[in-house]
């Protein structure tokens, strides 16, 4: 585990050292526009499978996360004109907050009402900002990006190591989870709730502390959309489709083990990128539907479960 | 929706950029209050008892479209989220039949039943032979399924007829009754007549013949029913056909009331939902009396606050009694 661990950050390290490389050496800007959505599918994916992976409660409501992360960076920026940071943090708090009310209203449903009701806040929220006039209401709001600061050239490309940051810090979580008591517990409710509170697990707790946390990031991921769209709109910042994509991803990836929902968003979310630019985004739509379908029909342990039956397979042959 | 041009645009992925489009989505509310008397602040008794006049009959409607989503979802435990965008594909079938041959809305939506009964069938051995057979992490799965299909659904719809609203034409369209100083449109009676009839035959038919008390009796102990021997998932795969065949029907309904795009499924999530949980799950005559409820507080809400609420209602109506009372208005389940 030790190991693993070392392993694990000097990876991170070094992921950081070659986005902030990256920065320096490529000019041309376009990279970095797909790039930077990636990243925040990989955080959002990681994020929802903390409470959608682990516990097996299928959260709806990642767009409802995003796009109040979005919304308090341009409430903040409207008012304030806040820095960066502190729109994340305040959005994570938000988010925190958001995920614990969440947690407390709905987590006695379970199946399929859980996931219904996380789609029923998505939509109240969203009508609500759509009637809130200060922050742009169902027109939208434009929004300027500040001078960018030093080692970088252009706004984008800070946004896109700031984007790698949040894709490190939700995956040292996610994976510091599964590894605790924390991940084992919400594994045990994720089998049987029921009996998993009668071995002494605090299912309650747990499953509040994961919404909190899978909250919080998701509304951290939002919140540097805003400077990166210069402009925010309720029908797309709530959008569904993330919600779905978040999903499709950690499904397609493989829910069990930490490293799933990043190796889903990287497939799904680079397929996206090629088929949005190439083809056009209804048939990126279309594939997302598509995969989601097959994988849960075919592949129900996703990308992760294949590989473990592979290398079960071929260990079987050679004894 | 075309992108705008610029490469931004690449991060916001399809489906609805339109924020005005979803609002006024039946329009009969809005059009009193833009004609000058009321509005938010002066709210009349009139006005009230226009709203719930058109709430009662809207109600009705929305107790039709969330029929099938009853049996299907109340009666089966199928967590069913594709069910408004079946309703939705039935709606653009009775539109192309519309459109090309000139069919009746109505008699299009009875001519596709059957095709959608079989469309049901096909759709629950896949379903019951993927997830229920293999048991464990069923309900994850198949609601993310049903979630793919429905995308899979909305962007065949946009492919096929493009994301702009469509609408129907016949004689009753268009006009309407006067009753005092109500103003109510045939579009929306002839849905009113329709829904409820048909509300009552699928109660009838769940109550009165031997393959609907089969259906119950299956919601209601799959084991006991196999011991008696019959296959009881023979019986659930025919209910589903028949909540499916429903759908045709529904949605020339849909089409009827208002014009249709490739994403009205998603506000119809919440409202089909509503109904059918706040009738508690598989109970007919709780679906008509909980799509009143809806459709009266939609309307009234509709005509106090504004269009740009609407979304939220049903959505807001669902979440409380999910909160408060989990197992519906009429429940079988405690």
């Amino acid at each position: 585990m030790k190991r693993n661990s070392i392993a694990f950050w000097i990876g991170a390290a070094g992921f950081l050292a070659a986005v902030f490389v990256m920065t320096q050496v490529v000019a041309n800007q376009y990279p970095f526009f797909a790039g930077y959505v990636i990243m925040q599918f990989i955080a959002l994916a990681v994020a929802w499978s903390i409470l959608g992976g682990y516990a097996g409660y299928v959260n709806f409501g990642t767009s409802a996360f995003y796009g109040v992360g979005v919304y308090a960076s341009v409430f903040l920026v409207n008012a304030f004109g806040a820095p960066l940071p502190l729109q994340i943090l305040t959005a994570a708090a938000i988010g925190a907050l958001m995920g614990f009310a969440l947690g407390l209203l709905t987590l006695r449903m379970q199946g399929i009402f859980f996931s219904i009701a996380t789609i029923a806040l998505t939509i109240i929220i969203e009508t609500t900002i759509t009637n809130w006039r200060y922050v742009g209401g169902a027109a939208g709001i434009q929004i300027q990006r500040p001078a960018v600061t030093a080692p970088f050239d252009y706004y984008v490309q800070m946004l896109f190591f700031v984007q790698a940051l949040l894709v490190v810090l939700a995956v040292a979580i996610s994976r510091y989870i599964q590894n605790s008591w924390i991940g084992r517990g919400l594994q045990a409710l994720r089998d049987d709730e029921l009996a998993a509170e009668c071995t002494g697990v605090p299912t309650m707790g747990l499953k509040l502390l994961a919404c909190v946390i899978s909250g919080a990031l998701m509304c951290a991921v939002g919140a540097p959309a805003a400077m990166y769209l210069q402009y925010a709109d309720p029908a797309s910042a709530f959008n569904l489709n993330y919600s779905v994509s978040t999903l499709a991803m950690s499904l397609i990836g493989g829910t069990a083990h930490w490293s799933g929902p990043i190796i889903g968003a990287i497939l799904l979310g680079t397929t996206q990128q090629l088929l949005a630019v190439t083809i056009s985004s209804e048939v990126n739509v279309l594939v997302l539907g598509l995969m989601l379908v097959l994988f849960v029909v075919g592949a129900p342990e996703g990308i992760i479960g294949l590989i473990r039956k592979l290398r079960g397979s071929r260990k079987e042959g050679e004894v | 929706m075309k992108p705008r041009g610029n490469k931004l645009d690449i991060v916001r992925l399809p489906g609805k950029n339109r924020a005005g489009d979803r609002i006024p989505r039946h329009g009969l509310i809005g059009k009193r209050l833009k004609s000058g008397q009321g509005g938010p602040q002066l709210f009349s008794l009139d006005l009230l008892l226009d709203a719930v006049v058109i709430g009662v009959l809207l109600g009705c409607f929305y107790g039709a479209v969330s029929l099938g989503l009853s049996v299907s979802f109340g009666l089966l435990d199928v967590p069913h989220v594709a069910h408004p965008a079946f309703l939705v594909l039935a709606s653009y079938a009775v539109y192309f039949l519309n459109e090309q041959y000139a069919v009746d809305p109505l008699v299009a939506g009875f001519l596709i039943t059957p095709v959608f009964f079989l469309f049901g069938l096909a759709a629950y051995r896949l379903y019951y032979e993927t997830f229920e057979k293999r048991g464990s992490d069923a309900g994850v799965r198949g609601i993310a399924f049903f979630f793919g299909v429905a995308f899979i659904i909305e962007v065949l719809i946009i492919l096929q007829f493009g994301v702009d609203q469509r609408s129907v034409t016949a004689d009753y369209i268009g006009k309407a009754w006067r009753l005092g100083d109500i103003r109510i449109p045939y579009r929306l009676l002839v849905a009113f007549a329709v829904a409820t009839a048909l509300t009552v035959l699928l109660t009838l038919y769940l109550s009165r013949t031997f393959m609907g008390r089969a259906i119950r009796a299956v919601a209601q102990d799959q084991e006991a029913l196999r011991l008696m021997g019959t296959n009881p998932v023979k019986i659930k795969q025919r209910a589903f056909g028949i909540a499916t065949a429903v759908l045709g029907v529904a949605g020339a309904l849909l089409i009827i009331v208002a014009p249709v795009d490739p994403t009205l499924d998603r506000a119809y999530i919440g409202r089909t939902f509503c109904v059918v949980v706040m009738a508690g799950l598989g109970s007919m005559g709780g679906t008509l009396v909980a799509a009143i409820i809806l459709g009266v507080a939609e309307s009234i809400v509709l005509t106090m606050f504004g269009a740009s609420w609407a979304p939220a209602i049903s959505f807001a109506m669902l979440l409380g009694i999910l909160a408060v009372r989990p197992q519906g208005l009429f429940g079988r389940r405690s």
